[in-house]
């Protein structure tokens, strides 16, 4: 969420794309597993709906009850046969809604759970490529935010929707059951309010869309000052920033006003519907019972049907809104889940076992996409044991090999093989099974210093995760802290870089992998931490064929072959020594770093 | 919550005032509206009523119709242009504090917690205000009014009504107290929910390297059950919500309606037709009754949310920055000698000094740079001379006066700083590089031009379309680390400072590139004085003075040669970079 005006028109072009009638398929079709509940839900809600439908019937009974005794007795035992089959009536309709209400966020919640899991799942599915093109902040936004959404929109509509349909419908069909001019009466004078709510509701909808434009900048703005306080103030930019500010917050206000307004608009329009309603029904109502064609009775029952039939129009049109942020929300989670997975690899029968480490790159030609080549012909022999290096330039496709080699994308032609064998014969996982890897970034997770380490790795005892971290130097440090290995690491724990880096090699080397990778393993941390991880690096090195990425070229002199990369391709390969004789790339490269000659100059 | 109402002007109290009226009239008129009803009802039953006379109550009731929904939409328009306004000018506040802050504020809040602050928590604030504008004032008036109403009809009824608000309030405290304090375990579970995702995406090379898509998976798996078991509970529990309160509506209309049978039957001749219109009326009010007990229950919600954000927006208001600036302003052009008076430093609150007893000058033109390892103070030392922190104890001077001495304008306008991160802003590269003020003039396009050439920024520039104009996203996220390193090592460079502070600044380019720079830099730049924090030996090494700094203190000063041979910290670095033949 770096960027949120820019994410928005992301979101807003997106759902351009959207179409209403397949999203809602592909959610209805998601959600089959449950429709069994989803079928029970609606039973619930039309019977609970009915019964409550039927009330203003026995009320209307008791009011005429009434009203026909004014003048002589009142016969209390029919009310109180009345009042009974009513409270029985309300008793039944209590307890469906709240089964249909249980039964609904039952499945609301599991439907969520599947999708909360299925993306999860997905995310360790997909290829590496995806990530290129998508930020992590847009695949988090899918897993809580889109997803709440939906289980948000549809804990609300799904089941006000069908109470809604049930008693609309429920309410006119006893309308024009009991009277059918007071039904029209009531209907008529209903939908004229409504009427004029559309029309203002249809009039406001740009200032809810610049109010969230305007929220998006802001936000934007904001984040971008404080983050860049620092600079802002030692350039004494504020007054500039402070210009921008006072010109979105006045934008915000201005429509922030107009939009609250006349979402608070909403509320005492339907009271005034209500009420219109109200009179319309109660003069009409009159005008009959004057002239002898309905009963007082009716009046009071379509006092209450009007609140039927008005109350669920109003709940239409707020479950139509959310149903619309569901259904963009779905299109965004089913637009995710349906991606292009990795190949399926069941059917590879091949399976490495006992490697020796041999590896071998056979005119290996790659590019990110289609119509860049960035690996032109790469053809490199490793032996077993071997400690290689890669160097070259940034954007050299140093990182590209290790990428390929471990098959985190698959290769556009020519062929890798292991101890001979062409990895594309392999399952990815047997593959990944033959290194151990360290990365640039260290990447810790939320959980205790052994858990790092031991990571998902089987049969790693206590002993060797200390003799891991006593080989990287690290064990010393982990002691002193309060709990030592069952320290939780977050991000308050007090821990350098260097430290985390540690770790992650100590995890690399409880890894009992016969092939090691090092992808700018120390460039994160300063060059005394450095000379402590080398050291741990060159014991993880021992026996096992590596292969390392450095832009510290001090790192790599004693590597048994070091290959030259510039745009691709391999423009010098040979030891250190060799290499500086040839003064070619290398050489210049080597002394670049070190401004050789302005000591020799000295 | 009210010490945000500080904000509001005399102006915005009479709107407040002026909403108080209108609400007390538009409950008078929804109160009125029943009472025509009860006339209706008794002309409708009394035999022999003029037509006309049940069109003229339903006219008067039409008339208490718009009055109410005018006085509704009156007071709505008052509340949402006050509620706007407010979080309009608490917005500007909070804006104006953060913006005096230094780091040590910052810090204290963190950049992310200052960020909801100024957007989530006043959004917050202003829905409450715009609610509690129009159903704050309105429940009570509304309860009270239709209760006087009532009160004095039979206690029968007032009884039923009376047992109505209680299951009501029971019901919704039961609510509240079991699903309220769900849905704070609930929030902390999505922040689980995220971390656990967030771990997996930025791990998904280590993840995949590991063979551990199903350790993740199951990682997720937890938090996703109980995540999923908690909602159902509250979900569950707020589906109790709307059936239950239907059930006393509908309940308590049958319950007067019951209880008016007998009290009309008890009643004699013309009593029973007004008992029996009171009946209806009765009922309408009692329902206005639960209503408003039940506006007033959600308020008690939503309050806690709005003043925990209220309270959130008053600790930044509140903060007053420790910087202070000084009092001398339009200083001209110095030669920019820097100098360290003992200066010691520990962060507030901490109990051991970063910094300790720091003393050295620096002269005009001089290059000085700082090496040491991760902790050993050098970003801390060079942030005090923007003072991004002021020193603990000691001073530091920038031409023979106090930095605490000079505007905080004036100090920066000397300045030219790049961070370790670079920072990149959105707009285009020109903006970006003839960025802020500096007293003089504004940089025009040669400036520009020449600042990108001396930071090996120029090519690339104009490679991208547009060039100059290029649009940068926020944060810079369509360039490369490299090329927002340079975009803003031009940007110090345009400024043309006295003072060049790198913090770090050349560890993301690469080494051709990086000495590169440095030469065209020292040539260019001749009479700046300049401040280098670098891990690489060979960055520094041709600086005029070479300051070591271990554990907060300097541990060794001077020159690369000097310093290999009498400094131990140094020569450690120094080997762990170089082999011993290079260094000789």
């Amino acid at each position: 969420m770096k960027n949120p005006t820019n994410f928005q028109n992301q979101a807003i072009k997106k759902r351009e794309k959207f179409k209403f009638s397949v999203t809602w398929g592909k959610l209805l079709k998601y959600c089959k597993p449950f429709y069994f509940l989803a079928v029970l839900s609606i039973v619930f809600a039309i019977g609970g709906t009915v019964f409550t439908i039927i009330g203003p019937d026995k009320l209307k009974e008791i009011t005429d009850l009434i009203s026909s005794g004014l003048l002589t007795e009142i016969d209390l035992e029919a009310v109180a046969n009345i009042g009974l089959t009513l409270i029985a009536f309300y008793s039944s309709s209590v307890i469906l809604s709240y089964l249909q209400g249980f039964v609904v966020a039952t499945v609301n919640q599991k439907i969520s759970k599947k999708m909360r899991g299925d993306i999860s799942k997905k995310i360790n599915k997909l290829p590496l490529k995806y990530f290129d093109s998508n930020t992590f902040g847009d695949v988090l936004s899918r897993v809580t935010n889109d997803v709440d959404t939906i289980s948000q929109a549809l804990n609300q509509s799904m089941g006000t929707l069908v109470i809604s349909l049930a008693q609309f419908i429920g309410a006119i069909i006893m309308m024009f059951v009991t009277n059918w001019i007071m039904a029209l009466v009531a209907i008529a004078s209903s939908l004229l309010g409504f009427v004029v709510m559309g029309l203002i509701v249809a009039k406001s909808q740009k200032h809810f869309v610049k109010q969230q434009l305007y929220l998006g900048e802001m936000n934007g703005h904001i984040e971008e000052v404080y983050s860049g306080h620092n600079v802002i103030k030692v350039y004494n930019a504020e007054e500039e920033f402070g210009k921008r500010f006072n010109k979105l917050n006045k934008n915000l206000y201005s429509c922030g006003w107009k939009s609250q307004f006349i979402s608070g608009l909403m509320m005492p329009l339907m009271n005034f519907i209500g009420n219109f309603s109200y009179v319309a029904v109660c003069v009409a109502g009159a005008v009959l019972t004057v002239k002898g064609i309905i009963s007082f009775g009716v009046i009071v029952a379509f006092m209450i049907y009007i609140r039927l039939f008005t109350q669920p129009l109003s709940q239409f049109a707020q479950a139509m809104t959310s149903l619309q942020s569901a259904g963009a929300a779905s299109f965004r989670v089913f637009q995710f889940l349906e991606e292009k997975e990795l190949e399926d690899e069941r059917n590879k029968k091949v399976l490495l076992n006992n490697v020796s480490g041999n590896i071998e790159f056979r005119n290996v030609k790659f590019g990110y996409s289609k119509d860049k080549v960035i690996i032109n012909d790469f053809s490199v022999n490793v032996k077993a044991g071997q400690k290689v290096a890669i160097v070259g330039p940034t954007g050299a496709g140093k990182t590209t090999i290790v990428n390929l080699l471990m098959r985190f994308y698959e290769i556009n032609d020519g062929e890798i093989l292991i101890d001979g064998v062409s990895t594309k014969t392999l399952t990815r996982e047997n593959v990944r099974d033959q290194f151990c890897m360290v990365l640039q970034d260290t990447w810790l997770f939320e959980g205790t210093i052994k858990e790092n380490i031991k990571y998902n790795q089987k049969n790693v005892t206590q002993e060797e995760i200390i003799n891991a971290c006593k080989a990287v130097g690290i064990h010393h440090f982990i002691e002193t802290l309060p709990n030592g290995y069952e320290t939780i690491l977050n991000e308050d724990a007090s821990i350098s870089s260097g430290q985390k880096q540690l770790i992650t090699i100590a995890r690399a080397m409880v890894d009992k992998s016969p092939m090691l990778i090092l992808d700018e393993a120390t460039s994160s941390v300063d060059t005394r931490t450095e000379v402590l991880i080398q050291k741990a690096m060159d014991k993880l090195m021992k026996k096992r064929t590596s292969i390392i990425i450095a832009h510290r070229l001090s790192t790599i002199k004693n590597a048994d072959l070091i290959l030259v990369m510039k745009d691709g391709d391999v423009i010098e390969k040979g030891t250190h020594k060799q290499l500086l004789r040839k003064k070619g790339y290398y050489f210049e490269l080597y002394n670049s770093q070190f401004e050789r000659e302005n000591i020799m100059n000295d | 919550m009210l010490k945000l109402f500080k904000f509001l002007r005399w102006q915005e109290w009479i709107q407040i005032f002026l909403c108080l009226l209108l609400t007390i009239f538009h409950v008078w008129v929804d109160l009125k509206i029943p009472e025509y009803m009860s006339q209706i009802t008794v002309l409708v039953q009394t035999e022999g009523s003029k037509m006309s006379e049940i069109w003229i109550n339903g006219g008067y009731m039409l008339l208490c119709a718009f009055g109410s929904l005018a006085t509704a939409i009156l007071v709505g328009f008052f509340a949402s242009r006050i509620s706007a306004l407010l979080s309009f000018r608490v917005r500007k506040g909070v804006y104006d504090s953060v913006g005096a802050f230094s780091m040590e504020e910052i810090n204290k809040f963190s950049t992310s917690s200052l960020i909801t602050r100024s957007t989530n928590d006043i959004t917050q604030v202003q829905m409450f205000v715009a609610m509690g504008l129009q159903v704050l004032i309105k429940a009570p008036i509304l309860a009270i009014w239709a209760i006087i109403k009532i009160v004095d009809k039979s206690w029968e009824w007032s009884v039923a009504t009376a047992i109505a608000v209680a299951i009501l309030v029971l019901l919704l405290s039961v609510i509240i107290i079991f699903a309220l304090p769900r849905f704070k375990v609930i929030q902390k579970l999505t922040d689980n929910l995220n971390r656990v995702t967030r771990e997996n995406l930025m791990g998904v090379r280590v993840v995949r390297a590991y063979n551990a898509e199903s350790y993740q998976e199951e990682k997720f798996e937890q938090v996703n059950k109980s995540i999923t078991k908690n909602t159902l509970i509250t979900n569950r529990i707020m589906a109790m919500m709307m059936p239950g309160m239907t059930l006393i509506m509908s309940g308590l209309s049958l319950a007067i309606y019951w209880i008016g049978a007998y009290l009309i039957n008890n009643a004699v001749g013309y009593e029973k037709v007004a008992k029996f219109s009171e009946m209806v009326v009765y009922s309408s009010y009692a329902i206005q009754v639960v209503l408003s007990f039940m506006l007033l229950i959600f308020i008690f919600i939503l309050l806690p949310r709005a003043s925990v954000s209220a309270k959130r927006i008053n600790e930044v208001l509140n903060t007053k920055t420790k910087i202070l600036d000084g009092n001398l302003t339009n200083v001209k052009r110095g030669k920019g000698e820097v100098e360290f008076k003992n200066v010691c430093f520990k962060y507030p609150g901490a109990s051991d000094y970063v910094l300790k007893d720091i003393s050295f000058k620096v002269k005009q033109g001089e290059t000085v740079a700082f090496i040491g390892s991760t902790g050993s103070g050098k970003s801390t030392l060079i942030n005090l001379i923007p003072r991004f922190y002021d020193a603990t104890e000691g001073k530091v001077l920038i031409d023979g006066k106090n930095i605490k001495d000079y505007s905080q304008k004036d100090l920066h306008s000397k300045i030219g700083y790049v961070s370790q991160k670079a920072v990149i802003f959105s707009g285009s590269v020109f903006s970006n590089v003839a960025f802020g003020d500096n007293g003089k003039e504004k940089s025009d396009i040669t400036d520009v031009k020449r600042a990108l050439e001396i930071a090996q920024a120029k090519k690339f520039v104009e490679d991208k379309p547009n060039s100059y104009d290029f649009e940068v996203a926020q944060g810079g996220t369509n360039l490369s680390g490299g090329q927002k390193q340079r975009l803003s090592i031009a940007r110090a460079i345009c400024r043309n400072p006295e003072i060049f502070i790198f913090d770090d600044s050349f560890s993301a380019l690469d080494y051709k590139t990086d000495k590169e720079l440095r030469k065209d830099l020292s040539n260019q730049t001749k009479g700046a004085t300049t401040f280098i924090v670098a891990q690489r030996i060979g960055t520094i090494m041709n600086a005029d003075k070479i300051i070591v700094l271990d554990k907060g203190e300097i541990v060794g000063m001077g020159k690369h040669k000097e310093l290999l041979k009498n400094c131990d910290v140094y020569k450690e670095i120094a080997l762990s970079q170089l082999s011993e033949e290079e260094l000789k």
